[in-house]
């Protein structure tokens, strides 16, 4: 159990990539931090450093009070699970969980006891004498968070963990996942490119963008006030609305395609901004009403809790999410865009303002 | 005996074949086509094998006068006892028993040393980023070009400054160094996924135990089949063994079989049953390690996913 410092750390690969540009962190004792962004964005690259398997070009990372740059992974206090599991093909699962303490040293009736006591938490214990090749891939899952939990490590670490598995089963072991965390009380990073995983899973979640992290928040603040255009359309399904608009200050907002829109705040920027919209808050009429816009619907798109309106505005796929009540008649509807539920961003940085 | 072992395998194979071609088509000229081949190939193998055996069982006489035999001839157990526990030789001092010892002792050093080395050296050269590692790989590469007949006059110049003319040590070392193990092992180890080595780096394995505890046992199959090879490949080694050992006691098989041949005393016939004899005991061990190792590696196979 440990707080975790990330301090203006850098990696750059020697081949000259920059994977990660300096970047900060501050992880609470016990918290469940999900690092989320799409491939190559430099989330294994950040989550590596802190587990000791790639050097870490500029800064420090601190586990504990200890700064562990030098150190090796074995001394971190540290569990890794990995995407592909990487469990010892050769061993059985009960030697695959008791090979790290064995190199620690430890006795082995206290092996024993750890072996066991993990098994019994996770139900594998009728497979402790199977080899990974005569497990299914949840179960190998498990297997593999096994490993990691008889470490009784400071830090958990995780790399796309159930990428491997089928939808039903991710969800199950989501949960699981989240559950053991809590009850083992492990400060713990969960690097996926999955915006479900990192919303449900996740205390905080830290959104990266080619290096960077955009943002550092919880699932809520990361949904309803996200800090950039990235952070807004990457997370979030269906996507947020980006529509083009214009502010000349004194309220007066344009929509492109569109038309005026009252802003109750003023505005820093003024000039060209992006405007969004998530598609659960738009709000969709059958007649029009004041201050509504009448839109062409392309099609609807079933969804069992609910349906998506598709259409265009301007060049623009604009998409609205309709309760299973809402009767949708005709070609045309009016969709008004409340002013509350806009977020704004500055059109050249991508910034919410 | 092996020429049946040889044989089994062969006759069902074509006996269930043949067979299930006689149930669909009767006249199916690839398929007679396809058995004429076979059969002829395994004829062309198992005929000298016979020959040798059947010989083996003539006195020295018949196969003076008669030449090679394809009857039995009811000398056998004579011929094998006479070859086997018998000394032979001009120094009367080396029995067959000896030979066969100095063989496995060659056949087995050899192969062993050559998987310790190879996979040693392929460890170094994918683990350890040293500098020129790649080039000290493409240098022990280039070697496999070269035969150890090339280098045959230093190694044994060197050997012999080193004093170890007869003895095992010369015998086996010089020709340890294995390139094609080395490379066999290199590609293997680089098909070992990177997850593994960072999950073994992360439960405390330095490089000794992940060598130990993780490669050697995950390269079981790769040491089986290379032990197959190498076996063979030592234990039928002439040239080397013939100009290391002067002193009869180190004979292998392999060279106590020409050494039978090569004795006239006086007016002597030479002992075509105790040569024909050792010939097919030195075959036995090779093709047990093949049947055996074979099925070791095949069940590797199918067992292990990495
Ligand atoms: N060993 C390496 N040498 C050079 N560049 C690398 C190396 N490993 C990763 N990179 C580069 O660093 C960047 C970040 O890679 P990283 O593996 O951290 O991405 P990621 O966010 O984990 O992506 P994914 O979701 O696909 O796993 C990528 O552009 C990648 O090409
Ligand atoms: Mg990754």
């Amino acid at each position: 159990m440990a707080k975790v410092v990330i301090d203006n750390v850098r990696k750059v690969y020697p081949n000259g990539t920059e994977a990660l540009s300096p970047s900060s962190l501050s992880i609470e004792d016990g918290e469940f931090i999900v690092l989320v962004g799409p491939s190559g964005c430099g989330k294994s690259t950040l989550l590596r450093m802190i587990a000791g398997l790639e050097d870490i070009t500029e800064g420090t990372i601190s586990i504990g009070e200890r700064v562990v740059n030098a150190l090796d992974p074995a001394e971190r206090d540290i569990a890794m699970v990995f995407q592909n599991y990487a469990l010892y093909p050769h061993m059985s699962v009960y030697k695959n969980m008791a090979y790290g303490l064995k190199n620690r040293g430890m006795p082995k009736a206290d092996i024993d006891a750890a072996v066991q006591k993990a098994a019994k938490l996770l139900h594998i214990e009728e497979f402790l004498a199977r080899k990974p090749s005569q497990l299914s891939g949840g179960q190998r899952q498990r297997v593999a968070m096994g490993r990691a939990i008889v470490r009784d490590p400071a830090l958990f670490l995780f790399d796309e963990p159930l990428s491997n598995l089928d939808a039903k089963l991710r969800n199950q072991m989501r949960i699981e996942i989240r559950k053991l965390q809590r009850e083992l009380g492990v400060t713990s990073i969960y690097v996926t490119h999955d915006q479900i995983e990192a919303m449900t899973m996740a205390d905080r979640i830290a959104v990266l963008n080619t290096g960077k992290i955009e943002q550092i928040g919880t699932p809520a603040q990361i949904y309803h006030t996200p800090a950039s255009i990235f952070v807004a359309s990457f997370m979030g399904a269906p996507p947020m609305n980006i529509l083009d608009g214009h502010y000349n200050g004194n309220g007066g907002l344009e929509i492109k395609d569109l038309g005026h829109v009252a802003v109750d705040h003023t505005l820093e920027v003024t000039g060209d901004i992006q405007v969004g919209i998530r598609p659960e808050n738009v709000e969709i009429h059958q007649a029009e009403e004041p201050h509504t816009i009448p839109i062409k619907v392309d099609f609807l798109e079933e969804l069992g809790a609910g349906r998506l309106l598709h259409t265009t505005i301007g060049n623009t796929p604009f998409i609205a999410h309709l309760d299973n009540e809402h009767q949708i008649n005709g070609e045309t509807v009016f969709a008004h865009l409340p002013a509350r539920a806009l977020h704004l961003f500055d059109a050249s940085t991508g910034r919410r303002v | 005996m092996s020429s049946s072992d040889l044989q089994a395998p062969t006759s069902t194979t074509i006996a269930t074949a043949s067979a299930a071609a006689a149930r669909k088509k009767p006249f199916a000229l690839r398929q007679i086509i396809d058995h004429v081949v076979l059969i002829a190939g395994s004829l062309f193998m198992l005929v000298p094998v016979l020959m040798a055996f059947f010989t083996s069982s003539h006195t020295d006489v018949t196969v003076h006068t008669n030449g090679l035999q394809m009857t039995f001839g009811g000398h056998l157990a004579e011929n094998y006892y006479e070859a086997m526990l018998v000394p032979g030789g001009f120094t009367k001092t080396v029995d067959g028993m000896r030979m066969l010892m100095n063989s496995f002792i060659l056949g087995i050093g050899f192969s062993v040393g050559k998987i310790i080395i190879s996979m040693l050296a392929a460890y170094a050269i994918v683990y350890f980023q040293f500098r020129f590692a790649t080039l000290a790989f493409w240098a022990i590469f280039t070697t496999l070009l070269l035969p150890l007949e090339v280098r045959i006059l230093p190694s044994y110049e060197i050997v012999q400054g080193m004093g170890l003319v007869n003895t095992y040590t010369g015998l086996i070392v010089p020709l340890i160094a294995s390139a094609t193990g080395t490379f066999f092992f290199r590609q293997f180890f680089k098909s070992v996924p990177n997850e593994l080595i960072e999950a073994a780096r992360i439960d405390g394995a330095g490089p000794v135990k992940f060598f130990i505890d993780i490669l050697v046992p995950l390269s079981k199959t790769m040491i089986a089949a290379i032990f197959i090879i190498m076996f063979v490949f030592g234990w039928n080694q002439y040239l080397w063994p013939t100009i290391m050992t002067t002193d009869e006691s180190f004979f292998t098989l392999v060279r106590g079989i020409k050494q039978i041949l090569n004795v006239f005393i006086g007016a002597q016939i030479p002992e075509y049953g105790q040569a024909m004899a050792l010939a097919i005991v030195a075959m036995v061990p090779p093709v047990l390690v093949v049947v055996i190792f074979q099925s070791w590696f095949v069940k590797g196979l199918v067992e292990s996913d990495k």
